[in-house]
């Protein structure tokens, strides 16, 4: 991939115009999913005032809130080359299982509560961990291996019952719906956790790492990278995230039951693939996939706007993952052709 | 290829345990031909899907489609039967339908080197969205009784059912094509080594292509299969199947990385997911179970050869 060649790896000679090249292509990448959505935004603002009103806007951030949240956790296995196809089993386990904890325990603390959800989520994400990382099993294999034990247990647990608001606590269900300076609270946790993702990947070494793995695992091992245990990080961050979302999930919709977020997985990559994220590692950012979902998103409510019929809407998705990575393809075809030419140029 | 002996050697034992404990547990109405006849009606879409896609896989490549393929080209057939086309005429049109979807994939892989996880994430979303276009939330069944009966009647004479017999007849053909041709050799060579296959003088852009194309064309006939097994042509049809298509697969003993595996595995993959979900129902047991054993043996299934692989190391280190 051409992506390996981030400044890290390359010859001080040719560093600069290389880094230049990439960090140019990765704001164009981002840049071109804000173009993205103002040409979706646009035309049904137009057509529907309405849409651009602080209300719809808020429904979109928070209905994109949860998938942007997985993207996240998603992008961090990744970028390592890995990917996580159990997310959307995670998602429901920790949601029912919050869900059942509230109504059980009606005093608990609201905070504890949604521990209990990220705590089901790090426990769902360290079994995916240990499986990829000491067995040495493809991630994609374990993970859909994961997929169904997770929600099967979730079945399991959940006997077709469902948990209605009426046994959850007023505190938990008003965090889905309660703002702060006109913000929805879910939105603000999914900002938080892009950042804080974001600011890891970007400036931390262990962070810095995960591309490196990446890119090129033999490398990464041969350099003292403990490949291993980062690889178990990233599963443990992002089931952590994931049961986070759970409990949100519970907190947004206030109904559960054992399908909550079946078939979320295959959004979640579709968002983070869309965002810029190359599927085979190396490059990517937080940044990047939460804009990926936030679009996707977007794009479904838009439809709804414009009174194309529902039936549209996933070809309509399908399509527009198709071409964004294939025009990532061909960007990418380009910057490899512009980095041959510069580094020609430097050696003259 | 040790190892995979192993493996194979393993999923028939096990497919035995299955056969006698289900015999002894259900009193003898496990192997009955009554229920083996359910059993095989119960399987037929996944084992048809799971031959070419075990060539897919061992190519190196994956595709996960081909469940919205198969309901794809349920909704075509609905939606083809509702402007009055003849079936005569719809069926073939359907298989070229499919065959055009796999070749979608097939040119977005080969021609512009992107990665099959990818695109068929794409196409799975798009192929089913179509469908959802063809024919909404509809449902068609009033297909003539001439042929949804071949989704209720075994094939005159025995007691198998005609998906079944349409499967085995595939599975000779897809075996002779992986096993005992030049074509097959090409595959493995690919997904083993692409490059060196490439250098060897193997057309790889162009076995890949056919791969897909392949396993478009085998989806939209299991499409045939399902509308007609429950003379129900809807635009859901079979969601979620790539996963069980998938899982029974690489149960089989295919590498997910390509260049390893067999079709008889697969074949035995496909009875042992198929025996052990029949035997679960038979036992009144809840479907929560089948999926928690689905995933525990593909991930038996993958640990398997990593743990003797460690073991065999272990053991070269000690001596």
């Amino acid at each position: 991939m051409t992506t390996q060649l981030t400044p890290a790896v390359t010859p001080p000679a040719r560093r600069t115009a290389a880094r230049r090249l990439t960090s140019r292509v990765g704001r164009v990448r981002e840049l071109g999913i804000v173009v993205a959505l103002a040409l979706v935004v646009l035309p049904t603002a137009i057509v529907n005032p309405r849409f651009v009103q602080p209300q719809s806007l808020r429904d979109l951030l928070l209905n994109a809130s949860i998938v942007a949240l997985l993207a996240v956790g998603q992008t961090l296995v990744v970028i390592t080359r890995n990917v996580d196809l159990s997310v959307g089993s995670v998602l429901g386990l920790s949601a029912f299982l919050t869900a059942q904890h509230f109504a059980d325990n009606p005093g608990t603390p609201l905070l504890l509560g949604i521990g209990f959800g990220v705590a089901v989520g790090l426990a769902c994400g360290f079994l995916n961990g240990l499986l990829v990382a000491l067995g040495n099993v493809p991630s994609l294999v374990v993970t859909l291996g994961t997929l169904y034990v997770f929600r099967g247990i979730d079945y399991a647990l959940a006997q077709g019952e469902q948990i209605n608001a009426a046994n959850l606590p007023d505190a938990l269900l008003d965090l889905g719906s309660s703002r702060v300076l006109g913000v929805p609270v879910l939105v603000l946790v999914a900002v938080v956790v892009i950042v804080v993702a974001g600011v890891y990947l970007r400036s931390y070494r262990s962070g810095r790492e995960l591309y490196a793995i990446g890119s090129n695992p033999e490398a990464a091992t041969l350099a003292g990278i403990p490949v291993a245990k980062r690889t178990l990080t990233t599963f443990v961050l992002s089931g952590l995230i994931a049961g986070l979302a759970g409990a949100l999930w519970v907190a947004r919709y206030g109904t559960v039951d054992a399908a909550a977020g079946t078939g979320l997985e295959l959004q979640v990559v579709a968002a983070v693939v869309v965002g810029g994220v190359a599927i085979f590692g190396g490059s990517g950012t937080v940044t990047g996939a939460a804009l990926g979902a936030l679009l996707l998103g977007t794009i479904t409510s838009c439809l709804v706007v414009l009174q194309i019929p529902a039936f549209w809407q996933q070809a309509i998705a399908g399509a527009l993952l198709l071409s964004a990575i294939t025009v990532d393809r061909l960007l990418a075809l380009r910057l490899a052709k512009a980095l041959r030419t510069s580094e020609g140029t430097s050696h003259a | 290829m040790r190892n995979l002996l192993r493996w194979e050697t393993a999923l028939v034992f096990l497919l035995v345990v299955v056969a006698l404990t289900g015999q002894v547990g259900t009193d003898g109405s496990f192997l009955s031909g009554g229920n083996l006849f359910y059993l095989g009606l119960d399987i037929g879409e996944i084992a048809l899907i799971a031959l070419p896609l075990t060539l897919v896989i061992v190519a190196g490549e994956i595709d996960l489609s081909v469940a919205s393929v198969l309901g794809l080209s349920s909704a075509l057939i609905g939606w083809l039967w509702n402007a009055g086309w003849p079936l005569e005429t719809i069926l073939p049109t359907v298989v070229v339908a499919g065959a055009l979807c796999g070749a979608v994939n097939g040119l977005l892989v080969t021609r512009l080197g992107l990665p099959s996880l990818a695109v068929t994430i794409g196409t799975l979303a798009l192929y089913r969205g179509l469908a959802l276009v063809v024919l909404g939330d509809t449902a068609v069944a009033d297909f003539p009784a001439s042929y949804t009966s071949f989704g209720t009647t075994p094939v005159p004479g025995t007691g198998i059912p005609y998906p079944v017999a349409l499967a085995a007849v595939l599975a000779v053909l897809f075996g002779v094509a992986l096993h005992a041709s030049s074509f097959g050799r090409s595959v493995y060579a690919i997904g083993a080594n692409e490059e060196g296959a490439r250098f060897s003088g193997i057309r790889v852009k162009r076995v890949k292509l056919s791969l897909f194309v392949l396993a478009g064309a085998v989806a939209a006939i299991a499409g045939i299969v399902y509308t007609f097994r429950f003379s129900s042509a809807r635009a859901d049809n079979g969601v979620g199947l790539e996963l069980a298509v998938v899982a029974a697969v690489l149960l089989g003993g295919v590498s997910i990385f390509g260049g390893r595996g067999s079709l008889f595995g697969v074949i035995a993959g496909v009875l042992l997911l198929g025996g052990l979900r029949n035997l679960l129902i038979l036992q009144d047991t809840s479907t929560e179970v089948l999926t928690i054993v689905t995933g525990l043996l593909l991930l038996v299934s993958v640990l398997a050869p990593s743990i003797t692989r460690r073991v065999g190391t272990l053991r070269k280190a000690a001596t």
